[in-house]
């Protein structure tokens, strides 16, 4: 998946929060940046996030989380990657993500974490560098 | 600087500025200026709580009343939400603004799977009348009004406050509560939809009329262009649209044969305060004007009491930065000086610690001792309108009113605001403009103090509000003991009959009253209309 195929991110809105300005902006930001970005919409549930990764095969699922729930929807979802075989795809997690909960969420296996705040290079480059 | 766009010379010196909303500003401000714009006294100001209001809703402003106050409250279970709203009324707030959490909602009960890690989080969970009864316990419901932070669901929220003033022995002709039920606004920012777009708009209609003949002193509709400006929006779009939502709940009740003129008077609007200080004066004045005339050109709505704007001006969530967090409490006053500069009737602020989570008693205090020092020590209660007959604030005034009647003729040469979101268009725009904006915030175009662009502090060390896990728990266990002893054929029957009613096209509240007086739960009530209504598909944003 080097530099010839473009990186294809899942952009998803897990859960019931609606604040979706973070993952649109972001989308915005990762496709100027030449990737392939799906946009799930809003009100997702964890089956509907393994079913579009693995329909449109992307390399990366991006979350983006606003409520506060966090650390429980990503325990389940990398569960659920590992019983979906989906160990080449990589987690990554933006959003109100506090700083006493990154390294919890690294331990679940999540490849990233951009808390909000972060800059569109910092997502950016932190997303190439998970395919080097 | 700010959030407006600044050029400088190589010395620093500012050359231009424009504001978001795209109004350029000079330099010096003098009567050429006033001229220009076709300023005169009587059409464009007019005295203090007169046509068009402009200057005020009331002759005597914030002298014969100060600003309410309401600070958004609401979290875990209802005896924690119970606790925090008597220690915010014993400190002075005379209204609630009650928040929700998320499963509740979207009109899911605590024990659904789909309510996993948020019941309780980000407001109160609320299943069932008996949660209201424990949350409000002790408060004179005669006495504070409810602000109810729901949209999907508000029919049925505002069902159950009036089967708890009933059963708590306030009649509904005294109690007062305003729910949010804009549900327009939340499919172009905040997202909590649940039904498509014609049945949200057609249960909005429901309340209104269900409002106008059996609660008095409720307002069945806040329309909020505050979260349209968060997601995105300028300042003169914020306002645009919101008319333009009114405009919407306006037509589909008086499709039903009420005469606007006996409704409009009890809308409310939720607008933000965030931005650049003399953008939202304007604003706010500028609206005022709009929404009067308005009523009166387009629904020939003469009574001068129902051609208020009246609302909450407040918030400013956006404008926080995590950086420096202490730095919120003083963008927090700024804020709030100009909402009261603004003659905000309703007020609350955002508070310091809102870009990690959700506040702390003392964050939340401390928002509302600002919005007091505010009236009671700096003086803002003085005079009426008092930047009244500034060049500047005049000039821009009518610029901002120029710019807020360019975006609702956009809005309603495409066919108006209800296809502009069926279709996308305006998420579509709003999100790009968000975009672009966030961009400029990081080269530097834009600043935030504390933000500094290519750098990502670690985050301060602040004392936050802690979610538990076991307010699930409580709330789960509360609803299970429910669903054993309430009377289940009760529930059955008043569930079947608003399901009969909302097939028919009848109006759904009385029988959502039946509903909730049954101890339906809110999980039950909004499952009939997802069976009935089906859900919204949004629609793509690029």
């Amino acid at each position: 998946m080097e530099t010839v195929n473009k990186i294809r991110v899942l952009v998803a809105k897990p859960g019931l929060d609606g604040h979706d300005k973070g993952a649109k902006i972001v989308a915005l930001a990762l496709r100027d940046a030449g990737m392939e970005v799906i946009y799930s919409g809003l009100h997702q549930t964890l089956d509907q996030i393994i079913s579009t990764a693995v329909q449109e095969s992307v390399d990366v699922i991006g979350l983006s989380i606003m409520s506060g729930a966090h650390l429980p929807i990503c325990e389940k979802l990398t569960a659920m990657m590992k019983e979906h075989t989906l160990d080449n795809v990589h987690l990554v997690v933006g959003g109100v993500i506090p700083q006493q909960d990154i390294q919890p969420l690294r331990d679940m296996g999540v490849a990233a974490v951009f808390p909000g705040g972060a800059s569109f290079d910092t997502i950016v480059s932190g997303i190439h560098a998970l395919f080097q | 600087m700010g959030v407006a766009r600044y050029i400088k010379d190589e010395k620093g010196a500012i050359t231009e500025v424009v504001y978001q909303s795209g109004i350029k500003i000079k330099p010096v401000y003098g009567p050429e200026e006033l001229a220009d714009a076709g300023f005169t006294y009587e059409k464009d100001l007019g005295e203090a709580g007169e046509y068009p209001f402009t200057r005020s809703l009331h002759p005597m402003g914030y002298r014969s009343r100060a600003w309410t106050t309401r600070q958004y409250t609401g979290f875990g279970t209802p005896e924690q939400t119970n606790e925090r709203f008597k220690l915010m009324i014993a400190n002075g707030q005379n209204g609630l603004n009650v928040a929700f959490d998320l499963p509740t909602q979207m009109g899911y009960d605590s024990d659904h799977p789909l309510a996993e890690g948020e019941v309780g989080r980000v407001g109160m969970a609320v299943d069932s009348l008996k949660d209201f009864l424990t949350a409000f316990d002790g408060i004179p419901l005669d006495r504070i009004g409810s602000g109810l932070t729901i949209n999907a669901v508000a029919s049925i929220m505002m069902a159950m406050y009036q089967a708890l003033g009933e059963t708590k022995g306030f009649d509904k002709t005294k109690i007062s509560c305003t729910p949010q039920n804009d549900i327009l606004k939340e499919m172009i920012g905040r997202g909590a939809w649940i039904f498509p777009v014609e049945h949200g708009v057609h249960l909005v209609g429901d309340t209104i009329e269900y409002a106008v003949r059996e609660l008095p002193r409720s307002n069945p509709v806040s329309i909020c262009g505050y979260h349209i400006r968060e997601s995105g929006a300028t300042p003169a779009q914020e306002i645009a649209y919101a008319f333009e939502i009114a405009r919407a709940y306006i037509d589909t009740v008086a499709a039903r044969g009420i005469d606007p003129s006996d409704f409009v008077g009890r809308f409310s609007f939720n607008f933000n305060v965030y931005g650049n200080l003399w953008e939202q004066i304007a604003k706010f004045r500028a609206a005022r004007k709009i929404w009067a005339q308005m009523l009166k050109e387009d629904y020939k709505v003469t009574e001068k009491k129902k051609l208020f704007l009246r609302g909450l001006f407040g918030g400013g969530g956006s404008g926080l930065t995590k950086e420096e967090p202490e730095n919120n409490i003083m963008r927090g006053a700024f804020y709030a000086l100009g909402a009261a500069l603004s003659g905000a009737q309703t007020t609350a602020l955002c508070s310091f610690d809102e870009a990690y989570t959700i506040p702390t008693p003392r964050s939340a205090l401390l928002s509302l001792k600002t919005l007091e020092l505010l009236m009671d020590e700096v003086g803002l209660r003085d005079t009426v309108d008092p930047l009244a007959g500034s060049y500047f604030i005049e000039t821009l005034t009518l610029e901002m009113a120029d710019k807020i009647r360019e975006e609702m003729a956009w809005v309603r040469n495409m066919g108006g605001i209800v296809s502009g979101i069926s279709e996308g268009v305006i998420q579509k725009k709003v999100s790009q403009q968000a975009y672009e904006f966030e961009k400029g915030l990081q080269s530097g175009e834009y600043k935030k103090v504390g933000r500094t662009p290519g750098k990502e502090d670690d985050a301060a060390d602040v004392e936050l509000h802690q979610y538990n896990r076991a307010w699930a728990q409580s709330s789960k266990d509360s609803l299970a003991e429910l669903k054993r002893t309430r009377h289940e054929k009760a529930v059955t029957d008043t569930l079947r009959s608003l399901e009969k009613a909302a097939k028919n096209k009848n109006n759904v509240m009385p029988y959502l009253v039946d509903c909730c007086k049954a101890f339906a739960t809110v999980g039950e009530m909004a499952d009939v209309f997802r069976q009935t209504f089906g859900e919204w598909q949004e629609p793509g944003f690029y």
